[in-house]
């Protein structure tokens, strides 16, 4: 496995608690349209992703994160930094 | 034309299913007269007021009124300026000096609301680059100061020493931290573990913003809030309050020691795009503030209602936000917003007002009947409350 299919296994594994719809989760699924995630739930599955990778994704990036994929890159990114 | 108020949809269909249940609108409540700290006329019925922020009910002080009226025939009925140009009174420099005095700080800033404090203050002082490091449970005003600047922005579980500690391990070398708490969290009623957070901020080489809206006047031996309590005050780089709960009336502030405080006055948009406040309302505040200072025995008897009211509620069989009571706020948790609107209707029916808190306002989007107590309820009163929540709580089958 590469380093993104680690990652992206990962936040896969990550998702399923807040998963509470049991709804199917491939990289191009969002967190807000099609998990009905509220805010409250994205600050907790966020929490739970920062301390994963040991890293911070502030409310500001976090806003800039729509899809699974994309937080597949950006965690990549900020692991990076 | 798309109808920009198509977003609110949902929450009208929210609010219109409510109240086609017949139930009366909880957010829509007038008071037609205003007889005591304590005590409201609401549709035509005298109410026992247990959802207010008249923690020390000083609103109707007697030195507080006549300070009020004297200013209002001395200096008029308002400012028509800001801070910075025409709108700092003789009053507004007194209210500040009564805050510095209260607070045993070197720096007072008055606002026109706490809101404003907060979004001022926030917002201003963590720049681009800066990091924020916030409890997620934070009151709005507080994530509107985030939302106003430009600072990154990081929040922590609630009341979690262990989050808090790891995400300002993470914040990049070099920039700036600011770790923004809360004494009295409003919602529930609980404290924050203050004296440990605010060593952890401090190690990590954090400036500390306390928000004290919800204790100041009644928590710690001299009513400077949570922080003084729990013995780290002077570890506290900023303290925010306000004058609409324990002062009484309505405004905001911002109380520190830090040395270079003054230059907020010029570069804080929020204090110098707006009105000051009346000098009415600064001058009851500075009163109310003074008084303050010395009400040992009112704090006193606020603990006991506070303690009265939880041990009764409990016993009746209702879900308390906090094991113990932790401050002037005793939250009941309701199962859902429609028993929630019932019980509230039915306490309304029974001459009580509390508050009814819901989703989005409320944490894990709970349902709450907030009461706030008072330190001019009696013990009398506190026990007449009790039988009100048994009759209302039978009534709408909440306890057995």
């Amino acid at each position: 496995m590469t380093d993104r299919d680690e990652i992206q296994a990962k936040i896969l594994d990550l998702i399923e608690p807040f998963n509470k719809k049991g709804a199917a989760v491939t990289p191009a699924t969002r967190f807000a349209q099609d998990l009905e995630w509220d805010s409250l739930t994205v600050m907790d599955f966020v929490a739970s992703v920062e301390d994963e990778f040991d890293i911070l994704i502030s409310m500001n990036r976090a806003a800039e994160i729509e899809t699974v994929d994309q937080l597949v890159d950006a965690v990549g990114q900020l692991r990076g930094e | 034309m798309s109808d920009l108020f198509s977003k609110f949809d949902d929450l009208i269909a929210m609010r219109e299913g409510l109240l086609s249940t017949g139930v009366t609108d909880p957010f829509n409540l007038v008071m037609e007269k205003v007889e005591s700290p304590t005590v409201a006329i609401c549709n035509g019925r005298r109410t026992i007021l247990l959802g207010t922020y008249n923690y020390m009910g000083m609103t109707f002080d007697p030195d507080v009124v006549a300070a009020g009226k004297k200013a209002l025939d001395e200096f008029g009925s308002g400012t028509t300026g800001s801070r910075v140009l025409n709108g700092t009174y003789q009053g507004h420099r007194e209210c500040e000096d009564a805050l510095k005095d209260f607070y045993a700080m070197d720096h007072a800033m008055v606002f026109s609301t706490g809101y404003q404090a907060n979004l001022g203050i926030i917002s201003t002082i963590a720049g681009k680059d800066d990091y924020i490091i916030l409890d997620i449970d934070s009151h709005a005003s507080i994530y509107d100061g985030c939302a106003m600047g430009n600072a990154q922005i990081v929040p922590f579980r609630h009341n979690d020493i262990e989050a808090l500690e790891k995400r300002l391990k993470r914040v990049p070398e070099g920039a700036g931290k600011l770790v923004v708490l809360e004494g009295v969290y409003s919602m529930l009623g609980d404290i924050a573990p203050l004296r440990e957070m605010v060593r952890v901020a401090k190690e990590n080489g954090a400036m500390v913003l306390v928000d004290e809206a919800h204790s100041m006047g009644f928590i710690g031996e001299n009513g400077r809030g949570v922080a003084e309590a729990q013995g780290v005050i002077d570890d506290v780089d900023f303290i925010i309050g306000t004058f609409s709960k324990s002062v009484g009336t309505v405004g905001g502030f911002c109380v520190s020691n830090h040395p270079k405080f003054e230059i907020l006055r010029l570069v804080c948009r929020p204090y110098v795009f707006t009105a000051s406040l009346p000098p009415s309302v600064v001058a009851t505040a500075a009163t109310s503030i003074r008084k303050l200072m010395n009400s040992a025995d009112k704090r006193a008897h606020l603990w006991e209602n506070s303690k009265r009211l939880h041990a009764g509620l409990r016993q009746l069989g209702f879900k308390l936000g906090t094991d113990e009571p932790q401050s002037a706020i005793i939250a009941v948790i309701m199962p859902d917003l429609e028993t929630g609107a019932a019980m509230w209707e039915a306490l309304l029916n029974e001459g009580l007002y509390v508050n009814l808190a819901r989703p989005p306002a409320t944490p894990a989007n709970m349902t709450l009947l907030r009461c706030s107590l008072c330190a001019e309820h009696t013990s009398e009163q506190v026990d007449e409350i009790l039988g009100m929540f048994a009759a209302a709580g039978r009534a709408t089958n909440c306890i057995s």
